[in-house]
């Protein structure tokens, strides 16, 4: 198998993978960061979002083979401490049920709050409408990405 | 006031204590049940025997309060809600407990079950009585210390106080605690004095699931475990004939080809296991490989025949199927009352509407899997399943071991909405491990869950009214259903009681498609049903929608029918603080508001939905609801339950279509299959009414009434009445969306 260097918060890892492996399986089967959650494979739930160069990109359309240049964050690096303030609102808030696909939100928020400070409930509810919440949480994680936004500015 | 409690529990049989070896006193309970006589309690929290108690709590040294969750998690909070009750009694600052997820191990405990909204319904008094047991114990311990009597002490967040004003820790006379004498007949707190209970406590994993820490099933990992993907039948009724794994075998990673049936099929055959789902009895082909990837990537490269045993099945023709049933005369009657013959052929008018609603998978966020890791001597399963106890008891008997083999480990579950009930996949991993000998984790893809999962089953109803005089004076609801009918309380919630002539039927037709419990079965779709009709009925009777259901309810109040499973007064009450709160009737030009209340899982619900329109196509803006669930464990996880459930209540009412051709699922992924998103969400304000009554459960009941509550809402926006879901079908159909 192909070997690739990654750069996976803020760290040059080197992987073994098939080229069309995506990035998905390679956060969490080959570098056991497990915080990167599957959820549909086909890009429509949100579950697997990571951060590429700081875009919110979902990780299972991403083949490991082209990510040679960029910068990826997961959950876990996100924050040194989970005291981002995205993840502060969350647990402020107590935004999960199951918990499952708060990663993936987490990063979408975060991404999203770093381009747009002080977004309307508008901008917020458009912004998250990629992430699936099957508990459906919605009022809260659109509450907490409204007082992250705030601990930001 | 006293808090209601009828459970009546022996202390003596249902807790034993000992000495931690490590320091520190272990505390052993049976939720509902007593224990064997003359078990051991362990001495090392290493050898925590679930065989025995199903549930432990170990006060150390220094006073810290672990607890050891018994019930599964599946996002309903019960790991929060269920310590809170233990540490309010035993009165312990909940900044020094903390909570572990209990494992599975056993033959002899009662409901480590997440299903049915009832975790916490059926653990609060026995919860309560071990709080306060060991709290008594404590105090006795200390009383001996300073040689009083134990009236004298007093007891506050993990701190004895003696009339001199001196302190012992809980952590300072644990040691001899552990050694007293369980005492019976100790005092429950009055609830006024509550100071965890009715706090808002955060989810106590919410520092792991923000950090992305592992804590799902699917997060699990041992050393030399390889992965397993299933293919299963594309087509319900199918069995595998040939395949060919050639191509597969070329895939990188893609250890070995295998197939399983055998075991399963043994199981069945010696008809053993009393389930409600049927279990696929043909071979499976299951790719082996070293990592996901190549897992999912080995089963795509498959190539499989399978044979149709039975006719493919369609939703045309279930459709046709169900109408039959609604039309025919092969019903079975569930309840009935009074004369329904002469209310409908005296009836001033007679109101007859038939409902419809499809098949719909649970789509968990976290697909299906579970590991297993079989050896002469252990069974190993660890992952997300609701129903632990039943999934280790089938384990053991299709791998023929003794049931005290089977070592089962619960993970947070990713949703589970009813389909985490069903070991499927569970009886998969320990076979294919069985096989393989090494061990395996079982991942589904979403599309394995979507097409080859259980489902709701499609159910239809026809409801028939009698109206005479301005009253409704008989009721006939019929219910055409696959793969079984409502559960037995159902003919008994409202409005069994309110109307004289009174008559529940169903009928039911046998499907290959597998169908199981869906988050509120059945009421998810039959209190849309029935409060979409008696909002048409308050139309023709030309009274407020909230008027009749109070009117009606007044007929069940005093009733002595011990069938009726639901209070008058209580629905009575719900209903008023909605009214109150929504401010109903009273909302500005522009807002149209839909009402239904419905009681199920022993919670009273009523819902008011707002709606505008824009652009001519209603928006639902907010959700009002009242709920009234006796004393409120833990606010914060109460409310996200209820937001929660009307918001999944309105998603798929509105959105999530199914359906079958030639016994294959048309939807496969969440590229066609709809389910709600947060722009499409309303928001959801949740009151609950103030009693000091026993906690019911949370899971469920705030869904039930949210598709009927926006149906009524789009009827007052619109002029449409909505007989079938999902809405937006209907509304695209009618033209009403232009």
């Amino acid at each position: 198998m192909p070997n690739y260097t990654l750069n996976v918060n803020g760290k040059q890892v080197a992987v073994s993978a098939d080229e069309d492996t995506p990035l998905l399986w390679v956060l969490r089967d080959e570098l056991n960061l497990v915080g990167t959650k599957f959820g549909c494979g086909i890009a429509q739930c949100g579950a697997c979002t990571v951060h590429i160069d700081g875009v919110a990109t979902r990780s299972c359309q991403m083949q490991v083979s082209i990510l040679d240049a960029v910068k990826i964050t997961t959950i876990e690096g996100l924050s040194k401490d989970g005291n981002h303030p995205v993840q502060e609102a969350w647990k402020e808030i107590d935004v999960p049920q199951c918990g499952y696909c708060q990663a993936g939100q987490i990063m979408t928020a975060s991404a999203f709050l770093a381009e747009n400070k002080r977004p309307s409930e508008e901008e917020i509810r458009n912004a998250m409408h990629g992430n699936i919440c099957r508990c459906a949480s919605y009022n809260r994680i659109e509450k907490a990405v409204k007082v992250a936004s705030e601990k930001m500015s | 006031m006293k808090l209601h409690n009828k459970d009546n529990f022996s202390r003596r049989n249902f807790l034993k204590t000992s000495v931690l070896a490590g320091g520190g006193m272990l505390i052993g309970f049976n939720l509902l049940t007593a224990c064997k006589p003359g078990v051991k309690m362990p001495v090392d929290i290493a050898n925590l025997n679930f065989n025995d108690f199903n549930a432990f709590i170990k006060i150390s040294d220094e006073g810290y309060v672990t607890i050891f969750s018994p019930n599964p998690e599946i996002g309903q909070g019960v790991k929060t809600s269920m310590p809170m009750i233990i540490a309010e009694e035993l009165d312990v600052d909940w900044k020094n407990v903390t909570v572990a997820q209990g494992v599975l191990d056993t033959n002899n405990y009662t409901r480590q079950v997440a299903g049915g909204s009832q975790s916490i319904r059926f653990s609060w008094g026995a919860l309560r009585q071990t709080g306060a047991t060991a709290k008594q114990m404590l105090v006795n311990a200390a009383a001996v210390k300073w040689n009083v009597a134990a009236a004298t002490l007093k007891a506050s967040k993990g701190i004895i106080t003696n009339a001199n004003g001196e302190t012992l820790g809980y952590g300072d006379v644990v040691k001899e605690a552990a050694l007293l004498e369980v005492p019976e007949g100790v005092q429950l707190k009055d609830a006024k004095d509550f100071t965890i209970i009715g706090q808002e406590i955060v989810n106590v994993d919410i520092d792991k699931i923000i950090t992305g820490a592992s804590l799902f099933g699917l997060d699990y990992k041992t050393e030399g475990m390889v992965i397993a993907s299933v293919l299963r039948p594309p087509a319900f009724g199918q069995k595998l004939k040939s395949f060919n794994a050639s191509e597969a075998k070329k895939v990188n990673g893609v250890i070995d080809v295998i197939t399983i049936g055998d075991k399963v099929r043994k199981y069945v055959a010696a008809g053993k296991g009393n389930w409600t789902f049927k279990l696929s009895e043909t071979d499976k082909v299951v790719v082996i490989a070293e990592n996901t990837w190549a897992a999912i990537k080995g089963k795509k490269a498959l190539s499989a025949v399978w044979q149709t045993a039975s006719k493919a099945e369609t939703t045309e023709a279930h459709d046709a199927i169900l109408t039959d049933i609604l039309d025919g005369k092969n019903l079975s009657t569930k309840r009935e009352d009074g004369n329904l013959k002469e209310a409908f052929a005296t009836a001033d008018k007679v109101v007859e509407k038939t409902y419809h609603s499809p098949f719909l998978p649970h789509n968990c966020m976290e697909p299906m899997n579970f590991y297993a890791n079989v050896t002469a001597e252990k069974v190993h399963l660890v992952g997300p399943v609701q129903t632990p106890e039943f999934a280790a008891s089938v384990v053991a008997e299709m791998l023929e071991c003794d049931l005290e083999k089977v070592h089962l480990e619960m993970t947070r579950m990713g949703g589970g909405f009813g389909r985490r009930l069903y070991g499927d996949f569970v009886y998969e991993a320990a076979e294919i491990a069985a096989v393989i000998k090494r061990p395996v984790k079982v991942v589904s893809t979403r599309e394995d869950d979507m097409t080859t999962g259980i489902y709701k089953p499609s159910v239809k109803y026809r409801i028939k009214a009698a109206l005479k005089d301005g009253k409704v004076t008989g009721y006939h609801l019929k219910e055409a259903a696959i793969n079984g009918n409502m559960y037995g309380l159902i003919p008994n919630f409202f409005p069994a009681g309110c109307i004289p002539n009174y008559k529940v039927e169903t009928g039911n037709y046998n499907s290959n498609i597998t169908t199981g419990a869906w988050r509120a079965p059945y009421t998810n779709f039959l209190a849309f049903a029935e409060q979409s009709f008696f909002d048409e009925l308050a139309t023709e009777l030309n009274i407020d929608p909230i008027q009749l259901r109070l009117d009606l309810l007044q007929n069940v109040k005093g009733s002595t029918d011990k069938r009726i499973e639901y209070s008058g007064q209580r629905m009575e009450d719900t209903i008023k603080l909605v009214r109150e709160k929504a401010n109903w009737g009273n909302v500005s030009k522009g807002v149209y508001q839909g009402f239904s209340a419905y009681y199920s899982h022993n919670t009273h619900v009523a819902e008011v939905a707002d709606i505008e329109l824009k652009n001519g196509l209603p928006i639902i803006k907010k959700v009002t609801v009242a709920v009234d669930c006796g004393v409120v464990v833990n606010p914060t996880g109460a409310r996200n339950q209820v937001e929660g459930g009307v918001i999944d209540g309105i998603g798929h009412a509105m959105y999530s279509d199914f359906s079958f051709k030639d016994g294959k699922p048309e939807y496969k992924n969440f590229d066609t299959f709809r389910l709600i998103r947060m722009n499409e969400t309303p928001k959801v304000e949740v009151h609950f009414v103030e009693n000091n009554l026993s906690p019911t459960g949370l899971g469920e009941p705030g869904l039930p009434p949210a598709g009927g509550a926006v149906a009524n809402a789009i009827n007052a926006a619109l002029g449409k009445r909505i007989y079938s879901q999902p809405f937006i079908k209907e509304l695209n159909k009618s033209n009403v969306l232009g």
